[in-house]
């Protein structure tokens, strides 16, 4: 079994108008085996942008911590938050540093730029981003998940739609991938703030 | 010598190519030897149903499942959960995993989905025949050596069946497990499939032979819905049967994503005030 496998889970972010969402599930399992079901997997890197990161734990939170480190170091310096598109290049360069001796994650990028524009990417495990309009997904139930948001994404989803929408995806989805699940989480990020949701689900 | 050695000897065109060899096997003409007109289905069906091939398989349907059925007072519980599952995928979660062979036998189904529904049936089949030809119903002893046999005759082709075969008959309830390896068991609580282990733990802990029907019932289901929440492989739905003397009753179907919040609403038993205490217990 793929490392990328290992522990599990999925996720997916989707822009919306001046609004973005990302969401993921709280499994966390050895194989077949459920050990958590409240396993964080969305990071806040700043007031208005996410990192979420799909994969195998150990290097979920080793990256977590990494990443931590390298926005508050940036904020430091700057004096200001980085934008969510810098954030992107800052995650996949650290990711491409271990070109060789990778890190099992694929992670997603979501946020809101400095114009309050919508902003998601992905990428695969050495760093090589996917910018997209619409949606990203990744994680164990990638394919479910882009079967459910090709058919229920539309374009400029006000937050509450938005909401429903990246739920939806993300419930349906997991239900057919025996890795994910067993809990989700949701965060819409507005201008004004960012609404964080639980989500009650199926628990086999 | 060497004329009389070297008619006997294959040319090495003939046994070298792989492409040849691998492929529809004819005869070849020029020896006449016999090689087998088919491929044997023991080498060539390996990599789509052996488990550990590195190859794609693609006959995988259905390898994560937990059922289990335990003997008490009033007969037999059979309980199991309906989540086919394909790798990680889940291929369905309506699956009918206890086969009814007829009105006094039941199978259950871990493994193979295709392997356990068609050997099953064909067990059906053959407990018919024997029920016309001695006016009797077949024990199930009988019947789970009819189906261990039958299984064993195909050990290494890469068939994969872990299933239990009960029901009721002169000697009363009985209860076997059959598997492809060729194992039959009798016995009186059993548990197979990927979430067994987690079966056997609520299982172990809540039996006792002389507890009513509608305690053995929840208890079977209690166990297969905690199988299906911890195993990733598990899930779907629950169905549970009743084994009496007059034959199996359907007891019904419970959906686990409703169960778990049922389940956590019901406050937990307190452990210490029923049992006895433990004593001169030592780290």
């Amino acid at each position: 079994m793929s490392a990328l496998e290992y522990n599990g889970g999925a996720i997916v972010a989707m822009a919306g108008k001046n609004c973005v969402a990302i969401a993921a599930d709280k499994r966390l399992g050895v194989q077949l085996m459920t050990v958590s079901m409240d396993f964080q997997k969305i990071f806040q890197a700043t007031d208005k942008s996410f990192i979420g990161l799909p994969g195998l734990a150990t290097d979920v939170q080793t990256l977590s911590e990494l990443f931590r480190f390298k926005t508050n170091m940036y904020k430091l310096r700057e004096e200001r938050e980085i934008e969510p598109r810098t954030l992107a290049h800052m995650v996949s360069s650290t990711l491409y540093e271990r070109r060789f001796s990778y890190y099992f994650a694929e992670p997603v990028i979501a946020g809101l730029d400095k114009n309050n524009q919508p902003f998601i990417c992905s990428m695969d495990l050495i760093g090589c981003i996917n910018f997209a309009k619409d949606f990203v997904v990744s994680g164990t139930s990638s394919r479910s998940l882009y079967g459910m948001c090709e058919s229920l994404w539309e374009p400029d989803l006000e937050p509450e739609d938005l909401f429903e929408t990246i739920s939806q995806s993300l419930l349906n989805a997991v239900d057919r991938d025996c890795l994910a699940g067993w809990g989700a989480v949701v965060h819409v990020i507005t201008p004004e703030r960012v609404i964080t949701r639980h989500l009650k689900t199926r628990m086999d | 010598m060497d004329s009389f050695v070297n008619r006997f000897k294959k040319t090495a065109s003939v046994w070298v190519d792989d492409g040849f060899a691998n492929g529809f096997v004819g005869i070849d003409g020029a020896k006449g030897l016999n090689y087998p007109v088919f491929e044997l289905p023991a080498c060539d069906n390996a990599p789509h149903t052996d488990e550990n091939s590195t190859t794609e398989c693609r006959i995988k349907l259905q390898h994560g499942t937990t059922t289990l059925a335990f003997k008490f007072q009033n007969g037999i519980v059979v309980a199991v959960d309906s989540r086919a599952s394909a790798g990680s995928y889940i291929a369905s979660q309506t699956v009918k995993k206890v086969i009814e062979i007829n009105p006094h036998l039941l199978g259950t189904m871990a493994g193979g989905a295709a392997d356990c529904a068609f050997w099953e049936r064909e067990l059906g089949r053959r407990c018919r025949l024997y029920e016309l030809r001695n006016k009797e119903r077949i024990s199930v002893a009988a019947a789970s050596k009819l189906l261990v046999n039958m299984v064993y005759s195909y050990k290494g082709m890469g068939l994969s069946m872990g299933t239990m075969i009960t029901g009721w008959d002169k000697t009363g309830p009985n209860l076997f497990y059959v598997d492809s390896d060729g194992t039959r068991l009798k016995g009186d609580l059993f548990s197979v499939g990927s979430g067994s282990t987690f079966a056997y733990g609520v299982l172990d802990s809540g039996f006792d032979f002389d507890m009513s029907t509608q305690d053995a019932i929840e208890l079977g289901r209690r166990s297969i819905y905690h199988a299906t929440h911890r195993d990733a492989a598990s899930g779907g739905s629950i169905n549970v049967y009743h084994v009496k003397e007059d034959g199996w009753e359907f007891i019904n179907n419970y959906d686990v994503g409703d169960l778990h919040w049922e389940y956590q609403d019901q406050p937990k038993p307190r452990l210490t005030e029923t049992a006895q205490p433990m004593l001169n217990i030592q780290a």
